[in-house]
């Protein structure tokens, strides 16, 4: 029996930051001409580091049957430091309760070791890797992250990439740091990372895995290095890997995403690897860890709905440096007395009803079938009206249509106009409720919208901000 | 068997305080400006007021809970005052209050008084408040404006009608209120303006523009309610000819549905179709198009009052933009409507409006609306849409003439 992948997906948020773009508005910092080339991927308000994970864990479990029976979050900005992210991630995916749940932290090696760590053991497992870093506005960070998520199903049925074999080295290597509570990374001189770091850290851990798997260089097929390409060619040719075997990390697309990096490369390269291929995964981070997987003969032909081409393809590419800072919370704007509104969250209320807010759940009229959310005792459908009828249901991957809509310029919205409308969300069901990623002009009666896990407020007394679902155009 | 209110009560004084951005004013002033024409109105001191209705919605932005603020700012005798409180319907349900005490006979003299001071908030437009608990997590942060926007597109979609055409008919209910409302004197909004601007105003809430929106205003207005007799009696001390009585007070309350049920496609407002034909039905009313000689909805956007048309009754379905284009609703037209400006442009002091309402129909069935009087009016309506399409009450009223 082989242990491996059994599933993949990704999530990177729509907005494509343009790099000349933000070195021209910086223009005045700096000297000589911009090289900057491409865009990066930056959340929307209403996204984070969770809710990118519930997309990419979503669209990981879109073509499996398998549920998982554990669930590990792995990432380095986490929404919460005391409260389950990787818990709540589950309740948002509206799995069974007995399930084992973790948070995986403190190094962007957070997601290659807990994906380690799940092949080594014999449950179901989704690994998540997520991150929506800050970076101090200016700083190269700014240009080189992006913010996305991954995901893997690991397990023994119907594998798509056989897990052959794993190494991992713990060197407190200091490339870059973040203290508790610290909105931005410290990085230390990239020559110094190249020559001191994967130069001396990365080989070694690659030969060790190789000779163990008795697998030679040249056969690696794909090597995943969350590095820029001219680091990764240069580790390739150490190694005596072929060139042509350095997989792109899609720097230029999207940026480095951080701890879900290598699992976005990964699941990338599933999507279109063919029988046989040996990928040699790598994370880096304090150490490093070096995965080996092959794509079976046989590969089952389960390819996640959207995956990472699909996002690549669905990025909209923005211009607004000032709106990016907005949206990362780094541009303190003045949105008006309206945002002055309490958000405070009656947490009692929300956990009474936190199937329905964060799975979506709704209720199914067993007598009349109507669909409704919010559940309730009482069935909404007026031909009906009976007590205690419905089971709950989910709505949260139900395809809606558009029944009427607005773009509010004076509600507050931290990315004004906010759209909302009501959804019809079939089978005699109606949802009054937030468009999530569309700008004006998107929305029309009729529209097929998807639903998406995302944020609804956000309490700044507090310190505390909740989830809700919102719909967003199916095509986006 | 109950038999409705229809003549059973009498409305034998009415007040209205100026509306307005009345930074002068505090709740206390505006109700008592309201009361003292009344009680002029119906030669009755407030010592003879033997029950009180207070219609307040926002008790946050100015008098706080309850119906004492009513009794302090009168020094009334102590008398009972109860507060009441349902979104925009508010004042129409202080005058149900009063004339069902009335009605029931528990008492001979009632007075319903609505009053909201707005302008207190810091910011255009309506206060932000909570949903409730569980609402607030889920339901959209919605504005007004943006909540009616909804029944805009699902109009347009629903008739086949195109953005711009619906936008020329929103244009025109603005358009007409601003022009009658130059002619009173305690609008709010008295200038005139064309169609142009209107259309040309910036986006609110798509597509509803500044002047598809009403004023958002400090008011307050209040009636004194007898039965027919004493009515009688008072009128021919003042050397009256006729009285106003109720002829129906009719609501109908969202269930849900429109939240949560697929029937309801957005383009029109269940609860006012309801609540006409419970009012019409109460009041007699066979052929409300022929039967009214004047009536004030719940404009509080230009596209509510597009659609309220049809679900008065009064247009065909799909109808409303033509007879609206055509000045069906115009004070020259068939069925005048918003004679005072409206909510658009007389103002919308939320606990006032209904009562605001109702003091222009008293105003206009006996003849003393001034400059913009119709022509021997009898029958007039009001009617008020409290909450947003999807979660809503609907109050009606209709006040008739009735000769002595």
């Amino acid at each position: 029996m082989s242990r491996g992948i059994t599933g993949f997906g990704a999530y990177v948020p729509r907005w494509r930051l343009d790099r000349q773009a933000v070195k021209q508005s910086l223009s005045w910092l700096s000297q000589g001409k911009s090289k900057a080339l491409g865009t990066r991927s930056y959340c929307n308000w209403d996204e984070d580091a969770l809710t990118l994970g519930v997309e990419a864990a979503r669209d990981c479990l879109s073509s499996v049957s398998a549920q998982p029976d554990a669930i590990w979050l792995a990432s380095t900005s986490l929404p919460f430091a005391d409260r389950s992210n990787a818990g709540l991630l589950a309740a948002a995916l509206d799995v069974a309760p007995a399930c084992q749940t973790l948070d995986s932290a403190g190094s962007l090696r957070a997601a290659t070791s807990a994906l380690i760590s799940a092949l080594s053991n014999s449950s179901c497992s989704l690994i998540v890797g997520s991150d929506a870093r800050k970076a101090r506005p200016a700083s190269p960070q700014e240009l080189s992250f992006g913010h996305a998520a991954a995901a893997v199903l690991v397990g023994n049925n119907q594998v798509v990439a056989e897990h052959l074999g794993s190494h991992s080295v713990a060197i407190d290597f200091v490339d870059h740091y973040r203290a508790t509570h610290a909105e931005f990374d410290y990085a230390l001189e990239e020559r110094w990372v190249r020559d001191e770091g994967y130069q001396k850290i990365v080989p070694p851990a690659i030969a060790a895995l190789l000779t163990r798997c008795a697998v030679s260089p040249s056969q690696i097929t794909h090597l995943l290095m969350p590095t820029g390409p001219a680091i990764a060619t240069r580790l390739a040719k150490d190694c005596g890997i072929a060139a042509t075997a350095v997989v792109d990390p899609l720097h230029t697309e999207i940026g480095d995403t951080g701890t879900g990096h290598p699992l976005l490369m990964l699941c990338h390269t599933l999507e279109t690897a063919a029988a046989g291929a040996l990928i040699l995964l790598i994370g880096f981070g304090q150490g490093v860890d070096a995965l080996l997987f092959r794509v079976p003969t046989k590969k089952p032909s389960s390819r996640p709905h959207r995956g990472v081409s699909s996002h690549l393809t669905a990025g909209k590419t923005d211009t607004m440096y000032t709106r990016y800072l907005a949206h990362q919370g780094l541009l303190d704007v003045d949105f008006g007395m309206r945002a002055e509104r309490d958000a405070r969250t009656a947490q009692s209320a929300a956990y009474r009803r936190h199937r329905d807010l964060t799975a979506f759940v709704g209720g199914r009229c067993s007598q009349c079938k109507t669909l409704q959310f919010p559940y309730s005792r009482v069935c909404v459908n007026p031909d009906c009206r009976l007590t205690d009828t419905q089971t709950a249901e989910r709505i949260a991957d139900v395809t809606g249509a558009v029944k009427s809509f607005t773009e509010d310029w004076l509600a507050y919205s931290p990315n004004p106009p906010l759209a909302y409308g009501n959804v019809n969300i079939g089978d005699g069901g109606n949802v009054f409720m937030e468009f999530a990623d569309v700008e004006p002009g998107v929305l029309s009666v009729g529209l097929p919208v998807r639903m998406v896990f995302r944020i609804k407020d956000v309490d700044r007394v507090r310190g505390f901000h909740r989830y809700f679902w919102k719909a967003t155009p199916v095509g986006s | 068997m109950a038999t409705g209110i229809r003549d059973k009560v009498a409305i034998i004084g009415m007040g209205c305080a100026r509306f307005g951005e009345r930074w002068d004013a505090s709740p206390d002033d505006l109700m008592l400006e309201a009361f003292t024409e009344a009680s002029a109105d119906a030669g009755i001191d407030r010592d003879q007021i033997e029950a009180a209705w207070l219609g307040v919605f926002y008790q946050e932005q100015s008098t706080s809970k309850s119906g004492l603020p009513l009794s302090l700012a009168l020094r009334l005798p102590n008398t009972p005052v109860t507060r009441v409180e349902n979104l925009c319907a508010t004042g129409t349900e202080a005058l149900r209050g009063a004339v069902y005490a009335v009605a029931s006979g528990a008492v001979d003299i009632a007075l319903a008084m609505g009053m909201e001071k707005l302008k207190d908030t810091g910011f255009a437009g309506l206060p932000e408040r909570t949903k409730g608990t569980f609402e607030d997590q889920w339901q959209p942060g919605f504005t007004p404006p943006g909540a009616f926007a909804q029944l805009a597109s699902a109009y347009a979609a629903r008739h086949s009608i195109t953005r711009d055409d619906l936008k020329r008919a929103m244009a025109h209910v603005s358009w007409k209120s601003h022009e009658n409302a130059a002619d009173n004197p305690k609008a709010h909004l008295r200038n005139r303006i064309t169609i142009e601007q209107i259309l040309n105003a910036p986006i609110i809430a798509a597509p509803l523009g500044t002047f598809d929106c009403c004023g958002v205003s400090d008011g307050a207005a209040c009636a004194i309610v007898t039965t027919p007799e004493i009515a009688a009696n008072l009128a021919r001390n003042q050397a009256r000819r006729d009285i106003v009585t109720v002829k129906a007070l009719a609501l109908a309350s969202s269930n849900g549905v429109e939240m949560g049920h697929a029937s309801w496609d957005g383009s029109y407002t269940p609860t006012t179709r309801l609540a006409a034909a419970r009012a019409y039905k109460e009041a007699g009313i066979n052929d409300p198009r022929k039967a009214l000689s004047l009536i004030e909805v719940h404009d509080c956007f230009s596209i509510t009052e597009l659609v309220l048309m049809e679900d008065l009754g009064l247009s065909d379905p799909g109808r409303a933009v033509n007879d609206i284009l055509d000045g069906r609703y115009d004070r020259t037209g068939a069925i005048p409507c918003q004679v005072d400006g409206g909510l658009k442009c007389f103002g919308h002091p939320v606990g006032a409006s209904g009562l605001r309402m109702a003091y222009e129909i008293y105003t206009q069935l006996l003849g003393r609306a001034g400059a913009r009087q119709l022509k021997n009016p009898t029958l007039g309506l009001t009617h008020n849409l409290g909450g947003i399409p999807n979660r809503n009450v609907a109050s009606i009223t209709v006040l008739g003439l009735n000769s002595i």
